[in-house]
């Protein structure tokens, strides 16, 4: 079902020789370039591999806690995708620039670097998570890595998104917000809203839509009359771009180029990332609107990790320097859920703190 | 991000130097806050007004005239019709340090909004457990009395109030516009500021036939011209009395003035300012004086800010009271055109209302 598709269709190049004047795509908006499979070095894709192996095994683990009932309410994994996260953020300058997304969120803090150990914290509801257990899984905030979360509204985080831009923008930092949500959240209106205002004052972001094929259990194409979603930015004239999300150096090498683009002052851009989830929408969803055969072979073919792997492999990486990157990685998993299951709940008296400046 | 988190109540002195407090002007409400905006702008360069017209045009109302001439427009522009994408992108400016203050142009508009400020503005401090604020001052005229039928004059203050992680601010004349404007602006928690349309050119006593009064004839069209605050949560006592307490805000304030003086009862009329935080000590201390309690506001009845006023006066003053807790309100029909004058709850229905309180 993913394939990998070119940022642009290949075209011959034109009969007469007034291409040079003539605007590209039939428009007169710049484009972003080209997109190129970043070359990572053995360094960097083992890089990638960590980081993607680590969101894999704390997903893993954090659904365990789940089917234990250790985590409540709602738990979104990222199994999957783990490559979106990673190939985008390994691109961007932390501290700089920006980065919200929607409630599936873990996957992108982890890219993130941040201790596993507070992010599972916040999962079970404890004192010591990252939003001091008021968040829960979907919503987790840094503002030190300038995450600005982990919003459980669908579509909710995007006119922020365009906000943040606003500021980097406002605030001459430099910097690019990258607003991450899904194909289900593309069709809530305040998404155009956002790709208006945010094309009308140029502002510097990327949207990214996560194209994982469902809206929670509605197929892509039993919701959206536009199932090619680079392309929904055309009428904002917001250059769309289609990359293989299944891919962390395509990804990357994607990243790059829409950064480039973003930088140099030509407004927003838009990330279709096709890719898939393995696990239902929640936890408590049993993914009965798809095939296992269909899962299965998107894990057989398609898997991010196995591809990095194998890559890694044919560079000469050694099967025991990956086994025990593995073990390292279940170690701090372990650790993680450790922390998160024997650290103390809050305190009764934070119910009523962060609620306004003052307290009631 | 720490000059942002800091609150501007404890790091300065209520008021900056004589000359803000000697130098006054005579406003009406519209210029009152006008120059609430212009002093804030000159004094932070982080406060930013949008919003559908403001620019350019100067607001619907002229509430923003003259601003952006003054400030450019980086700092006061226009935006699409786009409430919801504006509150949105209001929410990640704020959240990356701006103190943004959009206008929506009539109050009945909001409601595409109401996302945001529900799901966002009003609890981006609690789920990132103050990490991330939304120091954003959504201004809006609300209230009829100009035949502006059911979607120009409804007054939505209480869906507002049910919120909690937001402050609800009402004025009543120019003077306390400007002052709790500015509060509102450097306050660090979302506040929807709502301006009672009828009464920006004159106060309005409810007596629809005679000639309209300007505000320079009221006492509270003094406004220094320079910077000073209202404290948001403390409530005006316009005129001291014994014999019952009639709480009010906006408009209401000055019809339930002009029946007071008409009938010769000694009320004491509150003047509540701020719904949230509400200052339940001033109408606790006031009731228990005078023993009755009459509720007056334009919005319609059932689940009104009157309901909640009314169960907090009996909750605490249930052995002081003479008689019955009254609420005169807008009936529970949306906002007419034709009949405004019966649905409006003027003199003769508050005077009716003050009777039978007395006759207990």
């Amino acid at each position: 079902m993913v394939k990998t598709p070119a940022a642009k269709p290949e075209r011959k190049p034109p009969a007469k020789s007034v291409s040079a004047v003539l605007p590209e795509e039939g428009s007169n908006h710049p484009r972003p370039r080209d997109p190129q499979r970043h070359e990572a070095t053995q360094d960097e894709l083992l890089h990638f591999y960590k980081e993607m192996l680590l969101i894999r095994r704390f997903e893993e683990r954090a659904g365990q806690l789940y089917g234990l009932g250790l985590i409540g309410g709602f738990c979104h994994l990222y199994i999957g995708q783990e490559a979106v996260a990673v190939g985008l953020q390994s691109a961007l300058t932390p501290g700089r620039d920006s980065v919200i997304t929607g409630y599936r969120d873990h996957g992108h803090m982890l890219a993130y670097g941040i201790d596993p150990k507070v992010i599972m914290a916040e999962l079970t509801g404890r004192g010591a998570g990252i939003s001091r257990g008021k968040g829960g899984s979907m919503h987790m905030f840094s503002t030190e890595h300038k995450f600005y979360g982990g919003h459980g509204i669908v579509g909710a985080q995007v006119p922020l998104g365009a906000g943040l831009a606003f500021g980097h923008k406002y605030t001459e930092d430099g910097g690019v917000c990258m607003a991450y949500f899904g194909d289900g959240a593309a069709n809530q209106g305040q998404v155009y809203e956002s790709f208006n205002m945010a094309a009308l004052w140029k502002l510097p972001i990327i949207f990214v839509i996560e194209n994982n094929g469902y809206a929670m259990g509605t197929k892509v194409s039993r919701s959206s009359a536009e199932t090619e979603f680079y392309r929904r930015g055309d009428s904002f004239r917001i250059p769309g771009m289609q990359v293989n999300g299944m891919d962390v150096l395509e990804v990357r090498g994607a990243a790059e180029a829409a950064l480039e683009y973003v930088r140099g002052g030509n407004g927003p851009l838009l990330m279709e990332l096709k890719t898939y989830r393995y696990r239902g929408h929640s936890m408590s969803d049993p993914a009965k609107y798809r095939s296992r055969e269909e899962v299965q072979n998107m894990k057989d073919t398609s898997d991010p990790i196995e591809a990095a792997k194998a890559e890694l492999l044919k560079m000469g990486v050694t099967e025991e320097t990956l086994k025990s990157i593995d073990k390292d990685i279940r170690k701090t998993v372990s650790e993680a859920a450790d922390f998160a299951e024997t650290s103390p709940e809050p305190d009764p008296s934070d119910l009523y703190t962060d609620v306004l400046v003052e307290q009631y | 991000m720490a000059e942002v988190m800091q609150d501007y109540a404890t790091s300065e002195a209520t008021n900056e130097g004589a000359a803000d407090q000697t130098a006054t002007k005579t406003m009406n409400m519209i210029e009152a806050i006008n120059s609430a905006m212009d002093v804030m702008m000159d004094r932070d360069p982080d406060v930013v007004i949008m919003g559908e017209d403001v620019g350019y045009f100067g607001g619907v109302f002229r509430c923003t005239a003259g601003l952006q001439a003054k400030h450019g427009k980086t700092r006061v522009f226009d935006t699409p019709i786009s409430e919801c994408g504006i509150v949105g992108v209001a929410v990640g400016m704020g959240a990356y340090g701006l103190r943004p203050v959009p206008e929506i142009q009539f109050a009945d508009y909001i409601y595409p909004g109401i996302d945001q400020l529900i799901s966002e503005a009003a609890r981006l401090r609690y789920r990132s457990a103050g990490e991330f604020i939304a120091p954003i001052t959504v201004r809006s005229p609300f209230g009829g009395g100009i035949f502006g039928g059911q979607t120009h004059s409804q007054s939505p203050e209480s869906l507002f109030t049910h919120v909690s992680g937001l402050k609800t601010v009402i004025p009543s004349t120019p003077y306390d516009a400007k002052g709790l404007l500015i509060s509102a602006i450097e306050d660090n928690d979302p506040v929807i500021f709502f301006e009672p349309k009828r009464i920006y050119n004159g106060p309005f006593t409810g007596y629809y036939d005679r000639p309209v009064e300007p505000w320079s004839k009221h006492a509270a069209s003094k406004v220094p011209t320079g910077h000073y605050r209202i404290p948001l949560g403390k409530a005006n006592i316009v005129r001291a009395g014994e014999a019952l307490t009639i709480l009010a805000y906006g408009t209401m304030v000055h019809v339930a003035q002009a029946v007071v003086e008409a009938n010769g009862v000694d009320a004491e009329v509150i003047d509540l300012r701020t719904l949230l935080p509400l200052d339940i000590e001033t109408i606790e201390a006031s009731v228990k004086k005078t023993g009755r309690c009459l509720i007056v506001h334009e919005a319609t009845r059932t689940s009104g800010f009157g309901a909640e006023l009314s169960a907090l006066v009996q909750e605490r003053c249930f052995y002081h009271l003479e008689a019955p807790v009254e609420r005169v309100t807008g009936f529970d029909t949306p906002y007419p055109h034709s009949l405004e004058w019966a649905y409006f709850p003027g003199p003769i229905r508050i005077g009716r209302a003050i009777a039978k309180i007395m006759k207990d």
